[in-house]
């Protein structure tokens, strides 16, 4: 084997993993706060996508004035989607608020392809396609730029998450019961956390948007998502940065020699395989803390 | 009104144990089988086929997720596979020259063994980590299907299902597809309605409610979780074929996606975990209402003299069915089943209800 091309597999892999990781970050969040699975970050991750395409090319915003008003009205729709949707299943059995997410992902999926029809659509980011020359190893910009943006978003969360607003999600996601005796605002806090995770979503979505272009196979990285979430620790952000690394290089190898034996297409199924080998073997994850029920 | 609970007075365990406890529910079971056989009779069919057909056939694979999902509590997100696994086993096997009868049962021990293998994900988790693991599997079922040139033709290829032949008839006519669907539909319901009589069924929702303090009452969880799984499967994998033999005509992968699973999973959900009429419920909600709407929505276009874009006309059936399981879980998160019982345990007394209080 050639090690040359094996390290470019490998680093490649690593950067789209990041991209991974990006989108888990928005599913980390909820389920810290709330222990809720946020099923929706597919549809999430196309509205604000959307959002900021409709910001940039139908009102002729520039795209840097664009994406942060983008992250606002992402901000604004997470708060409402818990203020109206999921409070109300607060309690309730997991099966009734997995449901809940899923419709809520069928819902945004759908409205979005209504008002804005399903051609795909460019984001035109304005990042070169030229490839980058490291010694012999090739690797493209985009996927290096994303994957600054997923480790910007893990600093800024671990920041973040030591400021007083920080401390109180922490508080939240350690025991609602105590938080809400001691004043904190439940409520508010998952929220925000829902928030946090649509304004994440933005920011997939211009990433992925330049890769693969704005159209519904936005929503489809959600098995990835959610493998690498899971691998890494549902309620672990450092879980989900590494495991998205974990998780590309296995994919972008694994798949470079699997591919010619079964004729293509083994990249789902390596993700698929790495899910479930995580929940059969350590459902918990690499760095997450809650002890998993187990029958 | 038509529930009266007056002169109903269960003395006895088997008369308390009966499958329709108030005659009245009886009446109005028996009357709905009766339209239902002179459907064919009433209907045009187009209705028939188009809507009626693919409803009831639905409903039996909805009861079937539901004796896993609402009886034994166990999250499946992996349905459609095992629905394609019967659908695909029966039609090979009707290839080979067996007549359907035995490749329908042939379909379903085919779902069934494959179904068994979701439960064991389920003897390791529950909850949240059960759905991800079905989810997965779901992926690797679809990828085997669209991979495998042996059973499926290969990625973007289908199977034309032989003519159905039930007892040495061959079934061409709209109105014996519709029996056929019917009958298997009946079938189903009986044996879910009978399911909460049975031990089985008692067993199935000690195990839902707390594995342990069933295993402490002599529940063997692990034998109990793999005889739903492996029912329900054999429900799916006829109700599968069946949908392919009678309403499709065509297998393909796409058919039986994860999309279907969700579908499926929303029509339980909606309609009630548990509750048997709720599936009916549920299954006409997600199937009929969206396309309905669209409906709707070009007529009312129409009317106002509005252009409305073809694209966005095709998207709208999708926000609609999102919509309607977010809002039927907001209302009422037992889901429609339990809204009917309110109205049905309203109506029992009324008008005599403040009585009671």
């Amino acid at each position: 084997m050639d090690w040359v091309f094996l390290s470019e597999l490998a680093i490649n892999g690593a950067l789209t993993g990041l991209l991974y990781s990006l989108f888990a970050i928005g599913l980390v969040l909820v389920y810290k706060a709330s222990s809720v699975p946020n099923l929706a970050q597919g549809g999430l991750t196309m509205v604000g996508a959307y959002v900021v395409l409709a910001l940039a090319r139908d009102l002729g915003m520039p795209l840097w004035l664009a994406i942060p008003l983008a992250a606002v009205v992402m901000f604004g729709l997470g708060f409402g989607i818990e203020r109206v949707a999921l409070r109300r299943l607060a309690g309730r059995p997991v099966v009734m608020i997995l449901m809940l997410t899923l419709g809520l992902d069928i819902f945004l999926r759908g409205t979005t392809l209504a008002i804005s029809g399903g051609t795909s659509r460019s984001m035109e980011l304005g990042v070169s396609y030229e490839p980058l020359l490291l010694g012999d190893i090739f690797i493209s910009r985009i996927h290096l730029v994303g994957a600054g943006v997923a480790l910007a978003l893990f600093v800024a969360f671990i920041v973040f998450f030591r400021t007083r607003t920080g401390i109180k999600l922490r508080a939240i996601a350690d025991d609602y019961m105590a938080s809400w005796s001691v004043g904190i605002s439940v409520e508010r806090g998952v929220g925000l956390s829902w928030a946090l995770a649509s304004v994440v979503a933005v920011a997939a979505g211009v990433i992925w948007g330049e890769i693969q272009g704005v159209d519904q196979a936005l929503s489809l990285l959600l098995l990835k998502g959610l493998t690498v979430a899971v691998l890494g620790g549902l309620d672990s952000i450092l879980g989900a940065i590494v495991a998205g690394i974990i998780l590309g290089v296995i994919e972008n190898v694994g798949a470079e020699f699997l591919d010619p034996l079964v004729g293509g297409g083994s990249r789902e199924l390596i993700v698929a395989a790495v899910l479930i080998l995580t929940v059969m073997i350590r459902p918990h994850g690499l760095f997450g803390r809650h002890d998993i029920e187990r029958v | 009104m038509f529930y009266r609970l007056s002169g109903v007075y269960h003395s006895s365990l088997i008369s308390d144990s009966r499958m329709f406890k108030v005659p009245a529910d009886r009446n109005l079971a028996v009357f709905l089988l009766l339209i239902g056989l002179a459907a064919p009779f009433i209907l045009p069919s187009l209705y028939l086929n188009s809507y009626i057909l693919p409803w009831l056939i639905w409903t039996a694979a909805a009861l079937g997720l539901n004796l896993v999902t609402g009886w034994a509590g166990q999250l499946h997100l992996g349905y459609a596979a095992v629905m394609a696994v019967g659908a695909y086993s029966a039609i090979h096997t009707v290839r080979l020259g067996v007549p359907w009868e035995i490749a329908l049962i042939i379909g379903g021990l085919a779902a069934s063994v494959i179904g068994s293998l979701f439960a064991f994900a389920a003897l390791r988790v529950k909850g949240l980590y059960l759905a991800l693991t079905t989810l997965a599997m779901q992926f690797v079922m679809d990828w085997v299907l669209t991979h495998s040139p042996t059973i499926s033709g290969g990625s973007h290829s289908s199977l034309q299902a032989p003519t159905l032949a039930l007892l040495g008839q061959q079934i061409t006519s709209d109105a014996g597809y519709y029996y056929v669907a019917l009958g298997w539909c009946v079938l189903v319901t009986i044996f879910m309605l009978n399911l909460k009589r049975t031990g089985l069924g008692r067993a199935l929702v000690a195990v839902r409610e707390k594995d342990f303090a069933a295993a402490i009452l002599g529940v063997n969880s692990f034998y109990y979780k793999i005889l739903a799984f492996a029912a329900s499967s054999f429900i799916a994998g006829v109700s599968g074929a069946l949908l392919v033999a009678t309403f499709y005509f065509l297998a393909a992968p796409e058919q039986f996606s994860v999309n279907v699973s969700i579908q499926v999973l929303a029509m339980v959900i909606v309609g009630g975990l548990g509750s048997i009429i709720g599936s009916y419920f549920g299954v006409a909600l997600i199937l009929l209402v969206p396309g309905l709407v669209n409906g709707l929505v070009v007529t009312a276009s129409e009317e106002l003299g509005m252009q409305v874009n073809v694209e966005t006309l095709a998207h709208i059936p999708n926000a609609v069915y999102g919509a309607l399981i977010v809002i039927i879980l907001m209302i009422e998160p037992l889901g429609l089943g339990k809204l009917y019982g309110n109205i049905r345990d309203y109506l029992m007394t009324w008008p005599f209800d403040q009585l009671r209080k």
